[in-house]
């Protein structure tokens, strides 16, 4: 291991990193400005044109609000709850493809941080542990709103995790690989999983909003009834982490959904172009980003459309629905593969 | 040798952290410590090169396992500070049980063959091609055996479950 | 080089965090009140105490998901070598689902799967 290597991976590390944060950021105010739209409102309008300052005055004022913790909390537990939930959001873009791969110099520079060849079983082991921070968060805070909120958000996850894990299973049964690089990679041009997989997908996409607590899954944070469900209790920047993790789960379920459905950095033509490697590496990423921009509008989209579901529903549509919907899937996919080889 | 400290750092890690399950006061405390030496075993299992069984005890222990462990815990409001009365009787099957473990695993170390330990790169029954060609070509019927398991399991949590609401 | 450049990633995740939390607790104000740091229950005082007993439903589920969960982890290496391991492997996934099938009839007959 050189010097040069650590550069490079620190500099992309960091880079990445940086880009989900402004992407979070930047989505706040978009998710704002649809709000208002559908509304038939503004939105905000005041800081920098239409607005386009107010993210950045929203994290300020996050770092400068007081910091409160109640008397009887849990005081480690109470700090490394959202911390938790934070660094967990972050941790998946580690293997998500961003771009082919740039050459400089003559050597290859992949844009993909670490190609561990589980890579998508990295994604679901993140996403099992993804729980934690909330949970801790809403113990921790000993308050009755935060440890409900934190309880049904335990639940609507784990629930939900099991058929997105069938929904992955069938994207490694077609491609036989569980690296995500090699799945983006197969998805040459226009050969996408989601023509292959649309009842995967859709499973894909319905869990996704559950696993992030989106609406209309988002009955953790239900304020009707929890004020502010796990998060009841916190402010200051312990607050803001959990709001932008959320924004950043959202960011990286559409990169995920990108990646296995939709091609990732792979767009139709790419071969016909006639382009240089690092000509046409630039505009796979470009390409990728306006799919993740797509998903993302998707997910604000339905937020703003439909209304919340109440908790018996959540678990029929999870249990009842979605998990035997994913294992017909699975053997259906299965039999169609299994003639196809014999034939 | 890199290898060799991140070796000692996770040992250290994993002991530390089963030691403060038996020390915490808060049995929440004592759960969420288990989680880290989980963490700390599954980077072991990176080092010796099964990165599968590592990601699978993260997904089964960590993830699913343990949270069972935070409701268990929540459940049966175990939430008060302090020590709780335990049976002698009940130490006493505690310490039966522990030590069957530790005889057990005695057992199958001595006979172990430490070359793979030594050299990882050996051992490529972690990875998850090799690992479904030997489950699936040799260990048929344990694997289905299983299955069987889990009908069991799943019968007994709705016959408690469900009880338990009536 | 992989796992290295993860635990690379992992640092530097860690250190953006843990930067953020101790830099917000040294520009955020602060004041300590007793009527403030209670717990907040809707403005009235705290009734009883907060870390309760909850519905078992949700030990149900989760004891459900553990289940499945392993299931699915059993399902991955055979996915990932299905093709080559071929036709009797499939067959024993589909008895697998099939023993699985049963347990899930049986939780969904005896109303476990709903919500009360």
């Amino acid at each position: 291991m050189d010097y040069s290597f650590i550069i490079y991976k620190f500099t992309l590390a960091t880079v990445i990193l940086i880009i989900s944060l402004v992407v979070a950021m930047y989505a706040t105010l978009i998710e704002r400005k649809m709000a208002g739209f559908f509304q038939d409102r503004h939105g905000p309008n005041r800081a920098g044109k239409f607005g386009i300052l107010q993210p950045l005055a929203d994290g300020l004022k996050l770092f400068f609000k007081e910091e409160f913790m109640p008397q009887s909390a849990d005081k480690f537990l109470y700090i490394l709850g959202p911390s938790l939930t934070m660094l967990i959001a972050l941790l998946t873009s580690a293997v998500i493809p961003w771009g082919s791969s740039i050459v400089i110099g003559g050597t290859e520079y992949s844009l993909q941080i670490a190609d561990i060849n589980i890579g998508i079983l990295y994604v679901f082991a993140i996403l099992s542990i993804g729980v934690y921070g909330i949970m801790i968060g809403g113990w921790a805070s000993n308050n009755k709103y935060a440890l409900i909120g934190a309880i049904r958000a335990a639940s609507q996850m784990i629930s939900y995790e099991l058929a997105m894990g069938m929904a992955i299973i069938t994207i490694v049964m077609m491609t036989g690989t569980l690296s995500l690089g090699e799945i983006v990679a197969q998805q040459h041009g226009f050969n996408w999983n989601v023509w292959y997989q649309p009842l995967g997908f859709f499973l894909f996409l319905v869990c996704a909003f559950a696993e992030t607590n989106r609406a209309p899954f988002d009955l953790p944070e239900c304020e009707t009834e929890l004020v502010g469900g796990y998060h009841t209790e916190y402010s200051s920047m312990k607050l803001g982490f959990y709001l932008f993790a959320e924004y950043i789960n959202m960011f990286i379920s559409a990169a995920m959904i990108s990646s296995l459905y939709f091609g990732g950095y792979n767009f139709p033509f790419m071969d016909d172009l006639g382009l240089s490697h690092n000509a046409l590496s630039l505009l796979g990423s470009l390409a990728f980003f306006v799919k993740i921009t797509f998903f993302g509008f998707l997910f604000m989209w339905v937020r703003w459309t439909l209304p919340r579901f109440r908790y018996d529903q959540l678990m029929r549509l999870g249990w009842k629905t979605l998990i035997p919907l994913a294992i017909v899937n699975v053997i259906i996919t299965g039999l169609v593969l299994m003639i196809k080889n014999h034939m | 040798m890199l290898s060799k400290y991140i070796f000692y750092f996770l040992s250290s890690v994993a002991i530390y952290a089963a030691l403060m399950v038996l020390i915490s006061k808060k049995p929440i405390h004592s759960v969420l410590y288990l989680t880290l030496a989980f963490f700390a075993i599954a980077g072991h299992y990176i080092l010796l090169n099964a990165q599968f069984l590592a990601v699978v005890h993260i997904i089964v222990y960590a993830g699913a396992i343990m949270v069972l462990f935070l409701f268990t815990v929540m459940l049966l409001n175990l939430n008060i500070e302090g020590e709780f009365p335990k049976k002698n009787i009940i130490k006493f099957a505690a310490v039966i049980v522990g030590g069957l473990i530790l005889i057990t695993l005695i057992g199958t170390f001595r006979t172990y063959d430490l070359e793979i330990i030594k050299n990882p790169t050996l051992n490529q029954i972690g990875l998850v091609k090799n690992l479904g060609k030997v489950l699936f070509k040799e260990y048929l019927l344990p694997f289905e055996l299983c299955s069987i398991l889990f009908l069991a399991a799943m019968v007994g949590a709705v016959m408690l479950g469900k009880k338990d609401i009536q | 080089m992989n796992s290295e450049s993860l635990i690379l990633f992992f640092i530097v995740a860690v250190v953006l965090v843990g930067g953020a939390v101790i830099f917000s607790s040294f520009v955020a104000p602060s004041s300590k009140n007793a009527q403030k740091s209670e717990t907040y229950e809707c403005g009235i005082p705290t009734q009883g105490i907060s870390w309760l007993q909850f519905n078992v439903g949700y030990y149900l589920f989760a004891i459900l998901f553990l289940v499945f969960d392993v299931e699915t982890v059993f399902l991955f290496p055979w996915a990932a070598v299905m093709k080559e391991v071929g036709m009797v492997a499939f067959v024993e996934i589909l008895i697998f689902f099939t023993i699985l099938g049963l347990g899930l009839l049986y939780a969904w007959k005896k109303h476990a799967l709903i919500w009360e």
